[in-house]
């Protein structure tokens, strides 16, 4: 196949993903599309999202139907120059469209698990892509790894980026100690100790961007850049209705209203994420940990943390994403911060509901030298 | 750890024990009697079934016991109840159906229990307590705690499968559990001398690999001394032991039972047999305790039975707010 | 870390969990361990299709074998759940609860109620339910509506691997008396189940799949059959939501009406005989709390009126299958008034 037309495959969005549907093609055929544009609407039976293209030309032909099941890493559309004639785009996409049919599509592969011992707990990642430099994904209260699913990927292509679960989240170790930063910021140093990292730049989403402000703080030669997304410890607001309610509700009827603080678009609250949230609250030690974690971030109905006199000692590249209709830590906490990256039609989760923006900012970042 | 625990069990009374054993005696007898006449006028409800002419049985064992020991009764269970240490108040105002009753007034006098005193229910079903003794007895082994199981049970109970079930599984198991086969002649209207193939209900211990006994059941002193033996073993884990303990009811199978079915036993019984009166004469004859001392615990009972009916009748009933609570812890 | 484990195994492992975890948490029943006095080896069998295997030398003196006696090591299991015991007995298969059920219906689940809620019997009666290994009719049937009628009772059918290990865990914590029915055929069946313990609460049904056009409630094995059939649907473009009622007492009875008040159509597949068991009693409370909502007659796919048959030719039309569910859901969709 000529090397100019580029294959657009269905994409493995976390660990369990073997396949998906296209709900809606954004894109049609003939369109000019651009690195990084929406080219269709996917649902897996776990979550939907935008599939972004990751390169740039002519959607020439649609091979995926509007609600066929595909498997990860087949085709579903292909991208060319305008000029690559239509002869080789039609033997192209007849190939495509026998393998997707024949099912025999070579998985591709999703990220790599894996674990390391940290302070007598074991810490999860996740990682992907084979970049020089490395990157890591710490997420925020009572998220895991899987949350950075729209990201991981897209950032893959040009860097090693690392996905983990802090403690008490996810599959590591649901003991946080005393919950303190300082717990969780040894966590992430930990993994790039034990993964032999010498460098990294650190991405922080909600706690997470505390974690990692911490983390620069404590080891700042280990730390190349910073992308803080949404971060906690900046600013006087905090919406401690949400934390208490995420902490307390005992069932998915209980904890669904209180995710639509989440996102700008409450639509965005499946109840496939209000199950897959209460896997995680009933596991064993999880509610412990986060009742532990609601000490650290907050101080009656008052933010507990403050950690911009922390960031002001790192003298390292950062980047500040915030959404605009955050009703978590709402957006106005990042006005004491320099060149904050404000995405309009996001809540709290950028990195779920506008994920280009965050891939945008890590990259930018990590191009500052 | 099982070490440290007492097993030792007294053979001997002093003259408080008998006392003791004399007070719950006599509370059983002038409870029986008093729930006897009350339900003559109509007042109490549902199904009674009296204990009175048995009393040695609950008290011989139950003197024996303590804290860590839980015992099955049957639906002929208000003098377990009262021999294991159940409040009477608690259990009259349960039996007049009292929101301050035992159970709250949902259980009745088939059902009277307290779990704190190790007391696990009268119960309504024929057979239904000795395998829970079993589990009872488990967790005492299990736990090293020394504690027995006991179970008491009719001689109709002894011819259901669940009590032969639990002989077998009690040697089986080597449980320190004890069964007390009270066998007051009649299942319900049933003769047991026709309902119970074998001589005695103790012989069929041989076929679980048990020591059975027989002991008079109106002799106080012979249940005192056959319950001793066997709780002692069982609390040094020598497994478990049948008593048969042989006597005859008062009263009919249940209150109203016109007992057409018996002969003139009961007078012969109260009269020549009664175990009251065959302690009464024992111990003021060896001198243990003087008559003014028993006479004293007859006054004070007689006036606790009668504060109990009292408080029952002032008691009030419960609510349809009670009718939906207590089925489940959490529901 | 979540891997892939069967049913079978799911179980054993909440067992062994809850046993390292609490001590008061023992586990009896006929073979449980298997061997009990014999020549040959201990553990010979784990429970006569392994689930309890390698417990009893994991965990010494708590894993009792017990002769074939119903009525008291049941029994034996609810009284020492009286006295600070966790108990956790196997009745072998569903169908011997005649042998045992007054020990289970009117001791363990009336204590609480008629000692005026001052009894705590937290014991876990395991048993194996269901047909479809032609084990014939005293070794098949789906008797868990019998234990649903029952107040005080609490009763458990898990459809997944996930399941079995969250309501296991579950069932053991739980202070009430619980009857956890597991499916004979299903042992084999894997899925993925988190190496953590966690719990599944009771009276929270779950949602296996989204749909708007037809609300399908299946229990226990028969999810798995409504899921088939659901696939063959999609495929016709009509889109079922399966909701899967995990316990059936208590019923999460919200999340079945919520659902019927969007979809307007009800199938209750359910693998019980018909009269009196869980279909007809979620079709009744459906014809009265969402009457309303309903688009078209209530159809319950069961198993026949009769006992369970023995030649795989018959077994094979007893249980109900995707193929009738399938066609239940389109006169459901296609029924005109």
């Amino acid at each position: 196949m000529n090397d100019a037309i580029r294959k657009v495959v269905m994409p493995k969005w976390g660990l369990s993903m073997t396949s998906g549907k296209v709900t809606e093609w954004i894109a049609s055929e003939g369109d000019e599309i651009a690195d990084g544009d929406d080219l269709a609407e996917i649902d897996t039976d776990k979550i939907a999202g935008a599939l972004e293209s990751a390169d740039e030309g002519v959607l020439r032909r649609i091979i995926a139907q509007v609600g066929e099941d595909v498997p990860v890493g087949a085709t579903l559309a292909l991208i060319a120059p305008a000029d690559v004639p239509d002869a080789e785009l039609d033997e192209a996409a007849l190939l495509a469209r026998e393998e997707l049919d024949s099912g025999a599509v070579a998985e591709v592969a999703g990220p790599v698990t894996g674990s390391v011992e940290v302070e007598g707990r074991t810490i999860c990642f996740a990682a992907l892509g084979e970049g020089e430099e490395t990157v890591v994904l710490v997420h925020g209260y009572g998220g895991d790894k899987n949350s950075w699913l729209f990201v991981q990927e897209p950032l893959s292509q040009s860097h090693t980026v690392y996905a983990l679960d802090l403690p008490g989240h996810g599959e590591s170790t649901k003991d946080v100690g005393d919950g303190s930063l300082d717990v969780l910021a040894g966590a992430v140093l930990g993994l790039l100790a034990e993964r032999g990292i010498e460098r990294a730049h650190l991405v922080g989403h909600s706690l997470g961007g505390a974690v990692v402000v911490a983390a620069a703080a404590r080891e700042p030669a280990r730390v190349a850049s910073l992308t803080l997304v949404a971060p906690a410890g900046f600013g006087s607001r905090i919406n401690a209705g949400y934390l208490r309610g995420f902490a307390e509700a005992r069932s998915r009827r209980e904890l669904k209203p209180h995710l639509a603080a989440l996102f700008a678009d409450p639509g965005q609250v499946t109840r496939q994420l209000a199950d897959d949230l209460m896997r995680y609250k009933r596991l064993d030690g999880v509610d412990k940990a986060l009742g532990a974690l609601l000490g650290t971030l907050l101080d009656g109905d008052e933010p507990a943390l403050d950690v911009a006199p922390l960031l002001s000692e790192v003298d390292v590249p950062v980047a500040v994403v915030w959404g605009r209709r955050d009703a978590v830590l709402p957006a106005t906490n990042g006005e004491g911060l320099d060149d904050v990256e404000y995405v309009e039609q996001a809540g709290h989760m950028v990195h779920l509901e506008q994920p280009n923006a965050v891939v945008a900012a890590v990259n930018a970042v990590t191009n500052r030298r | 750890m099982t070490d440290t625990l007492s097993t030792a069990v007294s053979h001997e009374l002093d003259g408080n024990a008998l006392l003791d054993a004399y007070r719950t005696m006599r509370t059983i007898r002038a409870f029986e009697e008093r729930v006897h006449a009350e339900f003559a006028t109509g007042e109490i409800p549902g199904f009674v079934h009296l204990y009175a002419g048995e009393e040695a049985s609950a008290t011989g064992v139950c003197v024996h016991l303590d804290d860590r020991d839980a015992i099955a009764s049957t639906h002929r269970g208000h003098g377990h109840c009262i021999a294991k240490g159940v409040d009477v108040k608690a259990m009259m105002a349960e039996i007049y159906g009292r929101r301050t009753g035992s159970c709250h007034g949902k259980g009745g006098s088939m059902h009277i229990a307290d779990l704190s005193k190790g007391m696990l229910g009268a119960n309504g079903i024929v057979g239904g307590g000795p395998p829970l003794i079993c589990g009872t007895a488990l967790a005492a082994k299990q736990k090293g705690t020394g504690g027995v199981g006991v179970a008491f049970f009719g001689d109709g109970a002894s011819n259901q499968g669940t009590t032969l079930e639990a002989l077998n599984l009690a040697s089986v198991w080597q449980l320190p559990a004890i069964f007390v086969a009270e066998n007051n002649g009649y299942a319900e209207a049933t003769s047991s001398t026709w309902s119970v193939a074998a001589d005695n209900i103790a012989d069929r211990a041989a076929g679980f690999g048990m020591p059975g006994v027989i002991v008079d059941g109106f002799d106080f002193f012979a249940v005192h001394e056959a319950a001793a033996e066997a709780i002692q073993r069982a609390r040094e884990g020598g497994g478990p032991t049948l008593i048969e303990v042989k006597f005859t009811r008062y009263f009919g199978h249940f209150e109203g039972d016109q007992q057409t079915y018996r002969a003139d036993e009961v007078a012969n019984a109260r009269e020549h047999l009664d175990c009251l009166k065959r302690f009464r004469t024992r111990v003021t004859e060896t001198g243990q305790v003087e008559a003014a001392q028993l006479d004293a615990v007859d006054a004070q009972v007689t006036d606790l039975i009668d504060a109990a009916v009292e408080e029952a009748k002032a008691a009030p009933k419960p609510t349809a707010a009670d009718l939906e609570t207590d089925v489940y812890i959490e529901y | 870390m979540a891997r892939t484990i069967s049913y079978r195994e799911a179980l054993n492992e909440a067992l062994a969990q809850e046993m390292e975890r609490d001590e008061s948490v023992i586990v009896l029943g006929e073979d449980n361990a298997g061997g009990a006095g014999s020549p040959g080896e201990d553990d010979a069998w784990g429970g006569v299709l392994g689930v309890t295997k390698g417990l009893y030398h994991r965990f010494p003196g708590r894993v009792l074998d017990t002769p074939i006696s119903e009525s008291a090591f049941v029994g034996a299991a609810i009284g020492a759940a009286t006295s600070g015991l966790r108990p956790v007995a196997e009745l072998m298969f569903i169908d011997f609860m005649g042998v045992c059920f007054d020990q289970i219906f009117n001791q363990a689940a009336k204590f609480r109620y008629m000692f005026g809620g001052k009894a705590k019997t937290p014991v876990v009666i395991r048993t194996m339910y269901g047909a479809g290994l032609r084990a014939a009719a005293q070794h098949s049937q789906a008797l868990y509506p019998i234990f649903t009628h029952i107040p005080g009772l609490k009763v458990v059918v898990p459809s997944s691997p996930y399941e079995a290990k969250g309501l296991m865990i579950q069932s053991i914590r739980d202070d009430d008396p619980v009857i956890f029915c597991e499916h004979k055929a299903m042992y084999d069946v894997t899925g993925e189940v988190p190496e953590d313990s966690y719990t599944i609460p009771f009276g929270e049904a779950g949602v296996v799949r989204d749909g708007d056009d037809v609300t399908i409630v299946a229990i226990g094995r028969m999810v798995s059959v409504a899921e088939e059939a659901a696939k063959q649907l999609a495929d016709s473009g009509v889109e079922a939501e399966i909701i899967d009622p995990r316990t059936t007492s208590p019923l999460d009875t919200e999340t079945i009406l919520e659902s019927v008040e969007n979809t307007g159509r009800l199938v209750v597949v359910d693998e019980a005989t018909p009269r009196c068991n869980l279909a007809t009693d979620i079709s009744a409370l459906v014809a009265k709390e969402a009457f309303g909502s309903l688009r078209a007659p209530i159809e319950m796919v069961t198993a026949p009126h009769t006992p369970v048959p023995f030649s795989d030719a018959l077994e094979d039309l007893y249980i109900p299958d995707a193929q009738r569910v399938a066609n239940a859901v389109k006169t459901v969709v296609e029924w005109k008034r």
